[in-house]
């Protein structure tokens, strides 16, 4: 028997609720497979189990548990099926009875209604929010069957001053009313806050840069798109993003975690790569093996992981697994971006526009696409000198398009 | 006579005796009448001593029939006496339903208040004495129903002491039920206090984050379920009803309106007893002062056993009453 | 296509890429990806819907033609 834990979705999580199982007790599950719908202040993440077996004792909906909580069991494949654990009941089970004796009537278990989707709000906290002009709909609940609370409320208020002060709750037309499996803005600040905080705390940054030139990259990539559907045609981002992940795999200290005050460094790259969401909010989800996928597929990744991240359904080996971060601010940014780290990772690479800019080739002023690459390292792991061969490396390949 | 002496403490018996004592002494009209209460003393020891004080015109012993000599203690109250009838365990009272409830609650009703009931009944009451399914009933909350009648729940030795006066200066039938597990405890006699009201609910320890509502027995109980809360950092606030009928409920919607959460612990059973009457109020008064379910804590809905392990287990505990309130106040 | 259908074909498509875009509030000479705040991802997507929907190929070479709506009511009328 083992037990499927919360899993930590990112450095900052300290909690998430059920929102969805998508297995009923009984059900035979297999590593891998998606099991549940988890709600964290990234938006609802699809959850994979890795255990083989029969899953049971499924925790109820709603409730806000830490990581680590176990949510359900699964037993392995050889056990016999158990009776299924009786329902929790709020009173302590009376010491046991000899079982020859009659008992009258057998205790009353708890009545729940039929699963409505009602969010539940205590009676207080629904009417204190009317007070306030919140939506408690909104809020997530600590209390009793993870209901939303005073306290809940009271923290919301707290947290957003912005909010309504009077009048009814009406949701300007630009703001984006929080969807099933979509975010909340104001947690997903908060938790982004939490992450770039302790960065800055816990890690010493070192920043390197480089401008290299985009030119054989890019008339590669002319070519290539010219002679194919829409469907089909890569991005920029895509060869920058191969070419990052080729020199990462070669130079193991940017590739891993920082943990209990060890580098541990991960032969895969699985490449978190940073999305914007539209209305605010960043994900940086992993896209696994970067160093291996082909040009198209590494597109394919890309395409679908940002549907996703916008639309609800990352899971939680996305959010979890990133070894390193890439971030782009693409065609429309700044022309050079110096990241932050993303705690355990120990580095960030940073990409900005491609522009034309006057090139020296060959000792004539020419110009010449030319994108801006810069590095920011864990200084504990890794020194400036090998950031350096980093960004060459990662030079050298955009240099040669064909073998990325 | 004012008693100048520093706050005395005595046994929950002894309270009830020097009670009867002193309601013999101050109205001729009052008497004792039950079974066992004059030579034998009293079947839980109250009246000790009372038939060699008074004598055999005060203090009666009765036949075993309750339906006839609650009946008696009726038609003596009509008539301008002031009876204290003593029925020996609530239990035995279903015996004398019809009098209490059709003649006693009703009388001054039915004959447009042309005749009073100036009655006190006590009732030994509860469980915990493996007095087995027949003799352990809490039915308080059963007469708690009925309009017409005063119920009271002394819980502390100072309404033990006091309460039975407040009664007996009430024109109306007034039922006072003593739980036998509290006859042996002891508490500390304010000298200071020389009455007390029968209308309000009193808070027996403050507290902020649930309200723990009880009565009888279950005082003793929550009160220790408050300390034990409090080493876990949850402040318990514990209500003594002290009158169940009628209901102090502004007492207690203050409280609720203090904590926002609320346990009833009650020795009946959960189903249609005084604890969901208390319930139903708040759901229907104080509603928007919750921020929690309703939690109750009664006897399992089983007959009260007689193995001293079974009846510990079916009557409320301390751990279950610590348990609600804790999964109340931090539900993960 | 017709003006309306292509209208209504690019309204769609960026439904799907900018879900509370309101189309109607883009001016005819505007550029699009200023207006509704599309990246090259989201332009790329949007490209794909557009070729998808009229069966033009539209080339790399012809996006600056397709920026603004005004292009595009130009460009997919061919």
């Amino acid at each position: 028997m083992a037990d499927f834990t919360m899993p930590a979705l990112g450095a900052d999580m300290e909690t998430g609720t059920v929102v969805e199982w998508k297995v009923r007790p009984g059900d035979h599950v297999r590593s891998g497979d998606v099991i549940a719908v988890v709600e964290t202040h990234k938006g609802a993440i699809d959850v994979e189990c890795f255990l083989d077996g029969t899953i049971d004792d499924l925790v109820p909906l709603g409730q806000e548990l830490p990581v680590d909580a176990v949510l359900a069991s699964v037993r392995g494949p050889e056990s016999a099926a158990a009776p299924a654990a009786p329902a929790p009941t709020t009173s302590v089970p009376p010491a046991a009875l000899p079982s020859h004796l009659p008992v009258a009537e057998a205790p009353t278990a708890p009545m729940h209604p039929p699963t409505s989707h009602r969010r539940k709000v205590s009676p207080a906290a629904r009417h204190h929010t009317q007070a306030l002009g919140i939506d408690p709909d909104t809020l997530s609940g600590t209390g009793v069957e993870g209901a939303v609370t005073l306290a809940d409320v009271a923290r919301s208020a707290h947290a957003a001053p912005t909010a309504a002060p009077a009048g009814p709750s009406i949701t300007p037309a630009n703001t984006p009313t929080r969807p099933r499996g979509g975010f909340d803005p104001d947690q997903m600040r908060r938790a982004i806050a939490a992450a770039m905080g302790r960065s800055k705390r816990e890690i010493p940054h070192y920043y390197l840069r480089s401008t290299i030139s985009f030119a054989a990259a890019q008339s590669w990539l002319s070519a290539w798109n010219r002679t194919r559907e829409p469907a089909e045609r890569l991005l920029p981002a895509v060869l920058l993003l191969k070419a990052a992940a080729k020199a990462l795999a070669q130079f193991p200290q940017f590739n891993g975690l920082y943990v209990d005050g060890q580098f541990q460094p991960a032969p895969p790259v699985h490449l978190g790569w940073a999305i914007a969401l539209r209305g605010g909010g960043l994900v940086a989800p992993a896209i696994h093996h970067a160093q291996n996928l082909p040009l198209p597929a590494l597109m394919d990744a890309l395409r679908d992981l940002v549907q996703r991240a916008r639309a609800g359904g990352l899971r939680s080996s996305e959010l979890s697994d990133p070894t390193v971060t890439v971030t782009s601010l693409g065609d429309r940014g700044a022309d050079e971006v110096l990241g932050v780290i993303y705690p355990p990772q120990v580095a960030i690479l940073g990409f900005g526009r491609i522009v034309e800019r006057p090139w020296v080739v060959q000792g004539q002023v020419l110009p010449q696409a030319v994108v801006s690459v810069s590095l920011a390292a864990d200084h504990r792991v890794s020194d400036g000198h090998l950031g350096g061969q980093l960004l060459a490396a990662i030079d050298s390949a955009l240099q040669s398009p064909d073998t990325l | 006579m004012a008693d100048t002496t520093p706050t005395l403490r005595m046994s929950y018996r002894e309270a009830c005796r020097q009670a009867l004592r002193d309601a013999l002494m101050a109205d001729p009209r009052a008497f004792v009448m039950g079974e066992d209460v004059g030579k034998y003393g009293g079947c839980y020891a109250v009246t000790k001593g009372l038939l060699e004080e008074f004598g055999p015109q005060r203090i009666l012993d009765t036949p075993l029939a309750e339906n006839g000599f609650t009946g008696i203690g009726i038609g003596a109250a009509v008539a301008g006496l002031r009876p204290i009838v003593e029925i020996m365990t609530c239990n035995f009272s279903l015996l004398a339903l019809d009098q209490i409830m059709n003649n006693a609650a009703t009388l001054a009703h039915m004959s447009g208040g042309q005749f009073a009931v100036p009655l006190v009944i006590r009732m030994a009451t509860g469980g915990g004495r493996q007095l087995a399914a027949q003799h352990s009933h809490s039915l308080e909350g059963w007469y708690a129903h009925i309009p017409g009648l005063k119920v009271l729940a002394p819980a502390t030795v100072e309404d033990a002491r006091h309460m039975l006066a407040a009664a007996l200066a009430d024109p109306n039938p007034v039922l006072i039920f003593e739980h036998v597990v509290l006859y042996n405890t002891e508490g500390e006699l304010d000298p200071a206090v020389q009455a007390v009201d029968l209308t309000q609910a009193k808070v027996r320890r403050a507290g902020s984050d649930v309200s723990l509502v009880t009565y009888g027995n279950s005082l003793p109980k929550c009160l220790a379920a408050a300390d034990a809360l409090a080493a876990e950092q949850i402040s318990a606030e514990v209500i003594d009803l002290r009158v169940l009928r009628p209901l102090d409920m502004a007492t207690v919607i203050a409280s609720v309106v203090r904590t926002h959460r609320v346990v009833i612990v009650d020795e009946g059973w959960k189903s249609g007893s005084i604890s969901a009457e208390i319930a139903a109020r708040l759901a229907e008064d104080a509603l928007y002062e919750l921020d929690a379910p309703i939690r109750r804590v009664c006897s399992r809905e089983v007959p009260i056993p007689y193995a001293a392990q079974l009846e510990e287990a079916a009557l409320p505990s301390v751990a279950e009453i610590v348990a609600t309130a804790r999964a109340l106040v931090r539900p993960q | 296509m017709n003006a309306t259908e292509i209208h209504a074909l690019a309204a769609e498509v960026l439904a799907g890429i900018a879900p509370e875009a309101d189309l109607s509030t883009v001016r005819e000479q505007e550029d699009l990806r200023e207006a509704l705040d599309l990246d090259s991802m989201d332009f790329l997507n949007f490209v794909t819907g557009l070729s998808q929907g009229s069966g033009m190929p539209i080339p790399e070479a012809d996006y600056p033609e397709i920026y603004t709506l005004a292009g595009i009511l130009r460009y997919l009328a061919r």
